[in-house]
């Protein structure tokens, strides 16, 4: 396989300003000393894409991914090193970047297809698909400052996406316009691979990189993390996220305030019968890591104190995301519900044999009823943890899946009825 | 394929959809990446290959020089008339006050104005725009990828379609006042044309680079002008600083670095193709020169000395620019 892009040591290095100074008389008013500090955004950064691939380049802001992307087109120079590229490249850093309001579309068409590296031949023959593509055979001839930023933003990246370079950069540009366009720009992105063209694309979207991304280059603080296939590498930069205390990390526990929270019942009344303490959640090599992988199985265990004896109870769990929503709620039943509890310290675990949740950090929260269905406590918030999906789907849940497909001519197509398991 | 290049610019999004991609006729063969052309990104880019990719971009600068031209005169009513109202008016100030008030006694005075007015016009015209086009571009600078010397290159282009505008008002005032050029000068012009070109390529290449870093670049650059502008044999006669020069005072050092302004060739050039007198008998004295009695030869001498100035800054300029402009896009 050839290397479309070969990354060699790159460095880059960027002055801070505390004061800028751009007028000569200032410069001389201040001996010719600017007061800065040296910035590395990039250090000793090497990687080779094949060309062909999908990478994706992953960090967080700040972590010189853009810069690297910029390095690649060429807008930036590298203050050490170079970046080998072959083929035509283009870069979609910004739609429309260059666009005249004076000007017409069909004029602006011209001058940013010149840009991208289109010949004039070039833009004549895809002059009508790119207007298609945008949606403005009407408005083509309109100047460009009386468009709507939606109809701005559909006429960058038609004629964005018309280059057909070897080597496509992207950055984070392709969440514009309405859904059915986006859809459009993602089926013009898959194209492109179905193509084998070489794509770079720059994001902090892990879902993003795990849709459309074969290998995945992370970086952190200007330097090269790894370089592996999607699912490891963002695996691998969710680790250094919550290292880093990126990630929410779980709220410390509030001794002050045991249980309560933002309980919507009132549990004030008199002693709780049972008390709950707190939870944890328990997962294979815990010591070396702080997440689960999907898959793996996983304990969640609560622990409380019974005040009274009292017999029938049921513990409930939540499962939420970081955004509050419920992914899954049980109540504990049979056997376990009807037991008697003495006083003293007991735990009940919820045992999840296979942790079917994906990406990202969820947390648990818990209930204790008695026999009536009266609330006996609540533990909010309970415990977190962080589950990384080394496979490729996205989304909250990894719903077990096959997928069968059957060519077209085959004799036999699939009953209906034999799909469903 | 058929079917689908058939498909209106009207149908329905599905239909574009399948049909955008690859250029007309199918997916080309992609040669294998061995013979793809390759590019490095580095501080280090040799001259050549700037050179070779600013060629490479020509198609580029075509449409920022008609963007310029578009641009600049949108809107307004007179449109491109403008840029050779412009001279014109500047043209009969000068001629006026020189002409009426300060009883300039050359002879077709403002033939003579207009011919050194070409050339410094082009100068003039061009260099305040391109010291700040990279700062006024900055929008594609930091984002698009493209060879930047176009950027003050396309300045010098639209200049160019400038002068091509005034020397088709010259050449109407020239049959207007059946007037007929020196012929014979005429290579000499096209020369000095050249030379004039180059000139200006280097000045606006290297103050565009330089005013990235101090934005004074700009304002201090319309001052010069100014002054420059009383440097060189425009509205007063190059003979007059001759013969005070040379003939009375014998100052040859003083000629000699007043010759040395690269421009003062260029518009004696223009001058003695276009205006052509070199002697003219005035009434009230036997004999009045108005222009050098350089032989051709001496003129193109002088403009091959230009010449060499003028590709030698031109290569210091894309040396300069080279080594600063790596950081246009963070300084911007």
């Amino acid at each position: 396989m050839s290397v479309a892009i070969d990354v060699q040591v790159v460095s880059k290095r960027f002055r801070l300003y505390h004061q800028k100074y751009t007028s000569l008389k200032e410069r001389v008013v201040h001996g010719g000393h600017v007061p800065f500090e040296e910035f590395w955004a990039l250090e000793d950064v090497s990687a080779e894409i094949t060309a062909g691939q999908t990478v994706g380049i992953l960090g967080r802001n700040g972590s010189g991914k853009s810069t690297l992307l910029k390095c690649i087109a060429g807008i930036l120079q590298p203050t050490a090193g170079q970046v080998v590229v072959r083929g035509q490249l283009a870069a979609m850093l910004e739609l429309g970047a260059g666009f005249q309001p004076e000007l017409s579309g069909r004029d602006n068409i011209y001058l940013n297809g010149s840009l991208l590296g289109l010949s004039t031949k070039e833009i004549d023959r895809r002059f009508d698909e790119i207007v298609a593509f945008a949606e403005l055979e009407q408005f083509i001839d309109n100047q460009v400052k009386y468009y709507s930023s939606g109809m701005y933003v559909r006429l960058g990246f038609a004629v964005a996406v018309s280059v057909e370079p070897d080597v496509l950069l992207v950055d984070e540009v392709l969440a514009v316009g309405d859904e059915r366009f986006q859809q459009k720009c993602m089926d013009r992105i898959q194209q492109f691979q179905r193509d084998g063209r070489t794509i770079v694309v720059v994001s902090h979207s892990p879902d993003l990189m795990r849709d459309i991304c074969d290998t995945v280059l992370v970086l952190d603080r200007g330097k090269r993390v790894t370089m592996a296939p999607a699912g490891e590498a963002i695996r691998i930069f969710r680790e250094r996220l919550i290292e880093s205390g990126f990630a929410s990390a779980p709220p410390p526990p509030d001794p002050a305030e045991p249980s309560a929270g933002s309980a919507p019942v009132e549990i004030t009344t008199k002693r709780r019968t049972v008390q709950l303490l707190g939870a944890n959640a328990s997962y294979a090599r815990q010591d070396e890591r702080n997440y689960v992988e999907t898959g793996e199985p996983i304990d969640i265990r609560v622990d409380f104190d019974v005040a009274s004896p009292i017999s029938g109870v049921q513990f409930k769990i939540t499962l939420m995301t970081e955004r509050g929503a419920i992914v899954f709620s049980s109540t504990s039943s049979g056997a376990v519900a009807g037991m008697p509890l003495d006083i003293g310290h007991g735990a009940a675990t919820f045992m999840f044999d296979s942790m079917v949740l994906l990406d990202g950090r969820f947390s648990a929260t818990f209930e204790v009823r008695d026999s009536g269905g009266v609330v006996l406590d609540i533990l909010d918030p309970g415990c977190d943890f962080e589950v990384m999906n080394p496979g490729r789907a996205i989304g909250i849940v990894g719903l077990p899946m096959r997928v069968e497909v059957t060519p077209p001519g085959s004799s036999e197509l699939p009953q209906a009825a034999s799909s469903a398991r | 394929m058929a079917m689908a290049s058939e498909a209106g610019v009207s149908a329905s999004v599905d239909t574009q959809l399948d049909e955008l991609p690859p250029a007309a006729g199918g997916t080309p063969p992609r040669p294998s990446p061995r013979e793809l052309p390759y590019r490095v990104v580095s501080s280090k880019v040799r001259l050549g290959v700037r050179v070779r990719e600013i060629w490479e971009s020509r198609e580029l600068f075509v449409f920022l020089v008609r963007k310029e031209l578009k641009v600049k005169y949108k809107s307004s009513v007179l449109g491109l008339l403008w840029s050779m109202l412009n001279p014109a008016v500047v043209l009969m100030v000068y001629y006026v006050v020189f002409k009426y008030v300060l009883k300039n006694p050359t002879p077709d005075f403002a033939l003579y104005l207009f011919s050194g007015l070409l050339v410094w016009n082009l100068f003039a015209t061009v260099l305040p725009g391109s010291s700040s086009t990279i700062v006024a571009n900055a929008g594609i600078v930091k984002k698009v990828a493209f060879p930047r010397e176009i950027l003050p290159l396309s300045q010098v282009g639209t200049g160019v379609v400038f002068l091509f505008f005034q020397m088709i008002v010259m050449a109407l005032f020239l049959l207007g006042f059946q007037y007929s050029p020196d012929w014979s000068y005429l290579p000499v012009a096209l020369f000095a044309l050249v030379d004039l070109i180059v000139l200006t390529a280097a000045f606006a290449i290297f103050l565009s680079a330089v005013n990235v870093y101090y934005r004074d670049v700009e304002h201090l650059v319309a001052v010069l002008l100014q002054a420059w502008f009383w440097g060189i044999p425009v509205v007063y006669n190059f003979n007059l600083v001759y013969t005070e020069l040379v003939k009375l005072h014998s100052f040859h050092w003083l000629m000699d670095l007043y010759l040395i302004d690269p421009v003062t060739p260029l518009v004696l050039a223009f001058q003695r193709a276009f205006y052509g007198h070199v002697d003219v008998a005035v009434p009230s004295q036997a004999h009045y020169q108005v222009l050098a009695g350089y032989s051709a030869g001496f003129y193109l001498e002088m403009l091959l000395a230009v010449l060499v100035a003028g590709v030698l800054l031109l290569v210091g300029a894309m040396k300069v620019f080279g080594r600063i402009e790596g950081n246009f896009a963070e300084e911007l």
